[in-house]
């Protein structure tokens, strides 16, 4: 069982093999309220660390989800379109964005664990 | 953040917000909820099911008084004033010499004065002008301490019916004094969600007692600004410095509806406001461009700023505000567009994040406006 990692910008990277799922954390979740519409990237986009790979829409505004890693996209979360508040309800599990084909391992050894992302949080408030 | 939260004011609700668990955001100079626990969503759900509680107290309440008042005001707004009887309230618009438009606000016949409700976040600029051209004929009253609570929703009469009886004898746009819990209230039945409803004046001592008195109600919950956006703008109704403003005029925000009668150019007094010959002359001729009902297709937002295309990719119009529409179920928008496209059915598309969605002129109003007319 791999360790989810964390972004200052709020996004999680949970690595299986190869591959690595991507989401956006309770914390965003809860900053950004009911969200209506996510637009994804399209499978087998490519994107390098930190480029804006998709786009949350919630009752207040929209946000960009910018790529945690680099990778290309190797599937997207189609449950999203029909229900985009699994992001809410469900932000680490149901609610994953895309999966990408991880492109730099070494990117991933620069992310947060969960007790560094929450320290971060608080150190928000 | 920029804002500091210390250097926000606050309205006689604020430690009621804090209690009740209101995210707390600057909006106007205020600290204001954004939303409550329940989150957007269900507030907005719920104002248009039963009935919901918003605190008001940042907009501007001011008092007109003096026999004169009518007749001067008359000279800010391109509205019949001095035919407004008492107990009864009028849509209204300060406009600019160019026909542009400085704020909206209601105005109310309080009977021995002229009760002015403007918005938050133009209320100094408003009253400088009050006082600019009306200080010589009336007496201008700022009523820094009075609070303002809207009771929105299918349910507030009902609510009301337990606790202020009088109040539900009124009709949409009328007003009497009532009183509620001890305190003397100025009610009006009107609001800003296309529900039935009533704004609750209320000295700033007793808001908070009044509020709580609501808020015991079963039907009744506390909504936040992000539900009141989202609320007017499925009803269609503007939002000052978003769809509406000095460069915007009454007859291009589809506001001639509040142009009344008798200031028109075939009407007793016609005329005599700022910017008259503007907007009589595009009341008989037209305006360039439209306020319009935008429904995109799909689930995505069109938000304000974006760009309106016709079909040959040339850009005809621009999204003033938009965002989620909760009872609609989808995406809602209104925008200005040329006035050949202003017709409920003509297909758009609306550039977001450089993509062309497509999106159809609608009517201003999304959902049925359900106020009460007796």
């Amino acid at each position: 069982m791999s360790e989810r990692k964390y972004t200052k910008d709020h996004e999680w990277v949970l690595v299986e093999g190869d591959v690595a799922s991507v989401g956006i954390s309770e914390h965003a979740q809860e900053q950004l309220g009911d969200i209506v519409f996510i637009e994804l990237p399209d499978s087998g986009a490519e994107f390098a660390q930190g480029a804006q790979a998709a786009t949350v829409e919630s009752v207040k505004a929209a946000s960009e989800i910018y790529a945690p890693i680099s990778g290309t996209v190797v599937e997207v979360n189609e449950a999203l379109v029909d229900e985009p508040a699994l992001a809410n309800s469900d932000a680490l599990g149901k609610g994953w964005f895309f999966k990408v084909k991880i492109g730099q391992p070494d990117e991933l050894g620069k992310l947060m664990d969960e007790a560094a992302y929450q320290k971060f949080v608080d150190s928000l408030d | 953040m920029a804002d500091h939260q210390s250097d926000l004011k606050q309205t006689p609700l604020h430690a009621l917000h804090t209690a009740l668990g209101g995210k707390m955001v600057p909006f106007a100079g205020y600290a204001m909820p954004v939303q409550y626990p329940m989150g957007i969503l269900k507030e907005h759900e719920h104002v248009r099911r039963q009935a919901g509680l918003f605190d008001v107290s940042h907009m501007g309440q001011v008092r007109l008084s003096g026999a004169g008042a009518a007749a001067a005001l008359e000279r800010l707004v391109p509205v019949d004033v001095l035919g407004l009887a008492a107990g009864r309230q009028r849509y209204a618009l300060f406009t600019n010499d160019a026909g542009g438009i400085l704020d909206d606000l209601m105005i109310t016949n309080a009977g021995d004065h002229l009760f002015v409700v403007v918005n938050a976040a133009c209320k100094a600029q408003d009253l400088a002008h009050l006082q600019q051209h009306l200080a010589s004929d009336c007496t201008i009253t700022p009523l820094e301490d009075r609070a303002l609570l809207a009771l929105q929703g299918p349910q507030a009469a009902a609510v009301m019916g337990r606790i202020a009886p009088a109040a539900t004898r009124l009709v949409f746009m009328s007003a009497a004094v009532v009183e509620i819990g001890g305190a003397d209230c100025f009610v009006t039945r009107s609001g800003y969600t296309g529900e039935d409803g009533f704004e609750i004046s209320i000295p700033a001592g007793q808001a908070e007692d009044i509020a709580r008195l609501l808020l015991a109600e079963p039907e009744v919950a506390p909504i936040g600004l992000g539900a009141r956006d989202s609320l007017r703008l499925e009803a269609g109704l503007c939002l000052y410095g978003h769809d509406i403003d000095t460069s915007t005029t009454p007859v291009e925000a589809a506001l001639t509806w509040a142009l009344s009668k008798a200031r028109r150019q075939d009407g007793p007094r016609p005329g005599g406001y700022p910017g008259a010959e503007v907007i009589l002359r595009q009341l008989a001729e037209g305006a360039p461009r439209r306020r319009v009902g935008i429904r995109p297709e799909g689930r995505a937002p069109v938000r304000e700023g974006a760009e309106l295309t016709d079909g040959d990719g040339r850009v005809v119009g621009r999204v003033t505000s938009g965002g989620y529409g909760p009872t609609v179920g989808g995406p809602v928008a209104i925008g200005y567009v040329e006035s050949n496209f202003a017709k409920p059915g003509i297909a758009l598309a609306a550039l977001v994040r450089g993509k062309p969605h497509p999106v159809t002129v609608a009517k201003l109003s999304f959902v049925p406006l359900n106020y009460y007319r007796g």
